[in-house]
């Protein structure tokens, strides 16, 4: 691809990328498990109310939950079925969160809520924000902040360039890869939904330059809308990180402490782009979603799309199940991704991957006194010097640790990729950051 | 599930580079000088090399046992260590210094200090000073005749290095009136002749220690450590810039501006010290901009010790004394943050 500009931040490192898995792969659909367990709380906000109980019959799509306040969002049933149970069950996240059981009836019934719209686009910018929240719609990157308040910026602070996020910088992952190449119109009518909801017109899909092919489709498809325009990014890890994307695209930079709309931008992952413009137009409420399962731990890596709940076991069972010497267990990719102790836990909005490394993957060692050769400090993508922050948090040294930046850590991990002592400084870091919050809630 | 996974906190994999893969590749960058060394001095200069590199090995073992720690030999770091004392000696000392300086570099600067990562300067340095100060004799008068030739006999006279002979004759020049008519002559000769002999410092057949005469053996040892990443550019670029500079400005025997600094850059040890002492990873600075005021620090001292000092050398005294300097430099020169504002 010749004559693409390279944008990109300053830092960052390139952790072997395990694409080739899945990433000619395309995206398969697979069938619905006999039982789902769908948390209620599957986005950052305020966790929302069930409105069925045991004994209860759903349809797919049917709306399990209202949302209690402005920042939440409800969840729906993704089979059709009874309902068995409404309790506390384990989640990918970690703790435990009261969970809707369902029983397949093996029907697939769609629920009557689920009506499409041609002239969606002549929906007022507040009905077409409440149709998302209802849709359930969270940021599919995994963040999970629910989308319609990330749409809802205050008059003060107003939006002037939109970024969709199809980086897609985490290793092993290739769900918003597979998307883009796929479902190329629908993020389009999605980006003009969000268009007309900030009332923005200039607009970039920012891709890694490994993915050429999906460079190519979207620029096709693309062609003849002047307010979108293509930007390939330098392949390099947290390229997708929301504050380095804005970085590479705008050359902006998101004030310590704030958000992307205190520099006028907005990022919306693909994944999430297409969500809307199906919830719009289809009237189909985020059941189902785009997941990556990967890794040299699983006999058959895939791209599925997989309805919200299923568990993850039933997942590796249709990828062909685990490798003999299967070792860890992820949500997500393998940088930022979430250690599963079991495979008991249900895909969530936020699940773009599931990954399975093999014993030969994880490297056990024993840390080493840090040698000071500065790769942190020169990777950090926040600039911050994180072996001083470790230590900082090590030695309970807080108010220090505050000094020197330790709430900017964006916990993408690049510091203990790099760190060839093997020291666990993000896992320090994070504890400090945790302790400090914790401090300020009690003082507060 | 009958599987176990195993839990821990992100990422969750890791770089293939260790710390003894770094410090192997030092070791290797280290070997065009040893072999240069070795063919310009004899093979008197592998011999001390060895002694050394036993002897800090050796010690490091011991210490380590005997402190119940466990033996870290394996990291390669008392072997970097080793190598880089032995180049800081002439190769005609005699055999207990390389073995006393090794002990002295692991148990009292390295070791006693907690070990690899801890040590406040850098081992081989303090080494250094320790011996220069011990015996000074034994560590600055240099008896082999390069192979190779030398610098028209004027090194073979003095026994001294070109460093040396520049001092002297810098000094003679500047009290003009405190000299014999034969002996300013003679020094003027000698300015001019080593204006002639930047092919000598270059390759390295000039007197000095073991393993600093050759500037194209270190430039080519680190290059490969600049493209393998291991150390960082800025170090090394400010600290000769620095030095190339202040010498031109004042180390000339005519006024400003009229030093020689080509032959400032290529003779003594500050190529090894700029590429190999001063980039130790322990002992510098972590933020990019400390890494520069390090290296700015360090050039000002060599000049200084240089034109002005006691000593016709000061590389190692500016890196031990701008090692003490870096806890300091680490807690003023914290990057900006992405996105900070700083107060102005």
């Amino acid at each position: 691809m010749l004559g693409l500009k390279k944008r990109t931040f300053h830092g960052g490192a390139h952790p072997p990328e395990g694409k080739e898995y899945t990433e000619k792969k395309a995206i398969e659909r697979m069938p619905a498990p006999e039982q789902v367990v769908i948390p209620l709380q599957q986005h950052i906000g305020a966790p929302a109310e069930p409105l069925v109980k045991a004994g209860d019959l759903v349809k797919v799509g049917d709306r399990l939950s209202e949302p209690k306040g402005f920042v939440s969002v409800p969840v729906h049933a993704s089979i059709s079925g009874k309902v068995v149970k409404v309790t506390e069950m384990p989640h990918p996240l970690g703790k435990k969160v009261l969970s809707v059981i369902i029983q397949n009836d093996g029907e697939d019934t769609l629920s009557d809520t689920i009506q499409p719209n041609e002239n969606y686009m002549d929906l007022s910018p507040d009905d077409m924000k409440k149709k998302i929240q209802m849709a359930g719609i969270a940021g599919m990157g995994g963040a999970t902040f629910p989308t319609h308040v990330k749409l809802s910026p205050p008059a003060e602070k107003p939006i002037d360039t939109l970024i969709i996020n199809g980086a897609e910088c985490e290793p092993y992952l290739t769900a918003d890869h597979r998307t883009m190449l796929e479902f190329p119109e629908e993020i389009l009518a999605g980006v003009k939904i969000i268009q007309k909801i900030l009332g923005v017109k200039n607009t970039y899909i920012a891709i890694e330059n490994n993915k050429p092919d999906a460079i190519k489709k979207m620029r096709e498809v693309t062609r003849n809308d002047s307010t979108i325009e293509v930007a390939a990014l330098k392949v390099k890890y947290p390229q997708g990180a929301e504050k380095q994307l804005i970085k590479a695209i705008t050359n902006r930079e998101v004030p310590t402490g704030g958000l992307p709309m205190d520099v006028g931008c907005l990022v919306q992952n693909v994944g999430t782009t297409r969500a809307i413009y199906e919830a719009l137009a289809k009237g189909k409420p985020l059941y189902e979603r785009v997941t990556t399962v990967t890794g040299p731990g699983i006999n058959e890596p895939k791209n599925l799309i997989i309805r919200i709940g299923t568990l993850f076991k039933d997942v590796i069972e249709y990828c062909g199940g685990y490798k003999e010497d299967v070792s860890k267990l992820i949500m997500g990719g393998p940088m930022m991704g979430l250690a599963q102790y079991t495979d008991e836990v249900p895909v969530i909005k936020g699940t773009s991957g599931i990954l399975l490394l093999t014993q030969k993957f994880v490297q056990v060692a024993d840390p080493m006194p840090c040698i000071g050769c500065n790769r942190c400090v020169d990777t950090c993508p926040m600039h911050l010097v994180p072996t001083t922050l470790a230590e900082f948090a090590d030695f309970k040294r807080y108010e220090e640790a505050e000094n020197w930046g330790i709430m900017n850590c964006i916990e993408c991990g690049t510091c203990t990729f790099v760190c060839p002592a093997k020291r666990h400084l993000l896992q320090s870091i994070r504890f400090g950051k945790y302790e400090i919050n914790l401090q300020k809630r009690k003082a507060s | 599930m009958d599987k176990i996974f195993r839990v821990s906190s992100s990422p969750h994999v890791l770089d293939r580079d260790n710390v003894s893969k770094i410090m192997l590749y030092v070791v290797l960058a280290l070997l065009p000088s040893l072999i240069g060394g070795t063919y310009f001095f004899g093979w008197q200069a592998l011999w001390v090399t060895v002694l050394t590199v036993l002897s800090c090995v050796a010690t490091e073992a011991i210490v380590q046992k005997m402190m119940n720690r466990p033996v870290t030999i394996t990291d390669w770091s008392a072997v970097v260590t080793g190598i880089l004392l032995a180049f800081n000696m002439p190769s005609n000392v005699p055999f207990y210094l390389p073995i006393v300086g090794g002990v002295f570099a692991i148990a009292i600067a390295k070791q006693a200090f907690g070990g690899l990562g801890f040590n406040p300067v850098n081992p081989a340095l303090a080494a250094r000073a320790f011996l220069l100060a011990s015996w000074p004799l034994d560590m600055t008068v240099f008896k082999v005749i390069p192979r190779g030739g030398t610098l028209s006999g004027i090194d073979v006279i003095t026994t001294a290095t070109p460093l040396n002979v520049m001092k002297q004759s810098l000094d003679i020049l500047k009290n003009q009136s405190n000299f014999a008519v034969d002996k300013v002559s003679q020094a003027q000769s000698a300015i001019l002749q080593l204006k002639g002999a930047y092919g000598h410092l270059f390759w390295g057949n000039v007197g000095g220690c073991l393993g600093e005469t050759s500037a194209f053996l270190i430039l080519l040892g680190a290059s490969f450590l600049l493209y393998k990443r291991i150390i960082d550019w800025r170090i090394p670029f400010s600290y000769l810039l620095t030095v190339a500079v202040l010498a031109w400005m004042f180390g000339g025997p005519s006024g400003l501006f009229s030093g020689d600094w080509i032959f400032h850059l290529l003779a003594g040890g500050v190529m090894l010290g700029a590429f190999f002492m001063a980039t130790d990873m322990v002992t510098s600075p972590l933020t990019p901009s400390g890494r520069i005021y390090f290296g700015v620090g360090a050039g000002i001292l060599t000049v200084i010790i240089r034109l002005w000092g006691g000593y016709p050398e000061g590389t190692s005294y500016s890196i031990l004394l701008m090692n003490l300097t870096v806890p300091l430099l680490n807690r003023y020169t914290r990057p900006r943050i992405l996105g900070e504002r700083r107060k102005k």
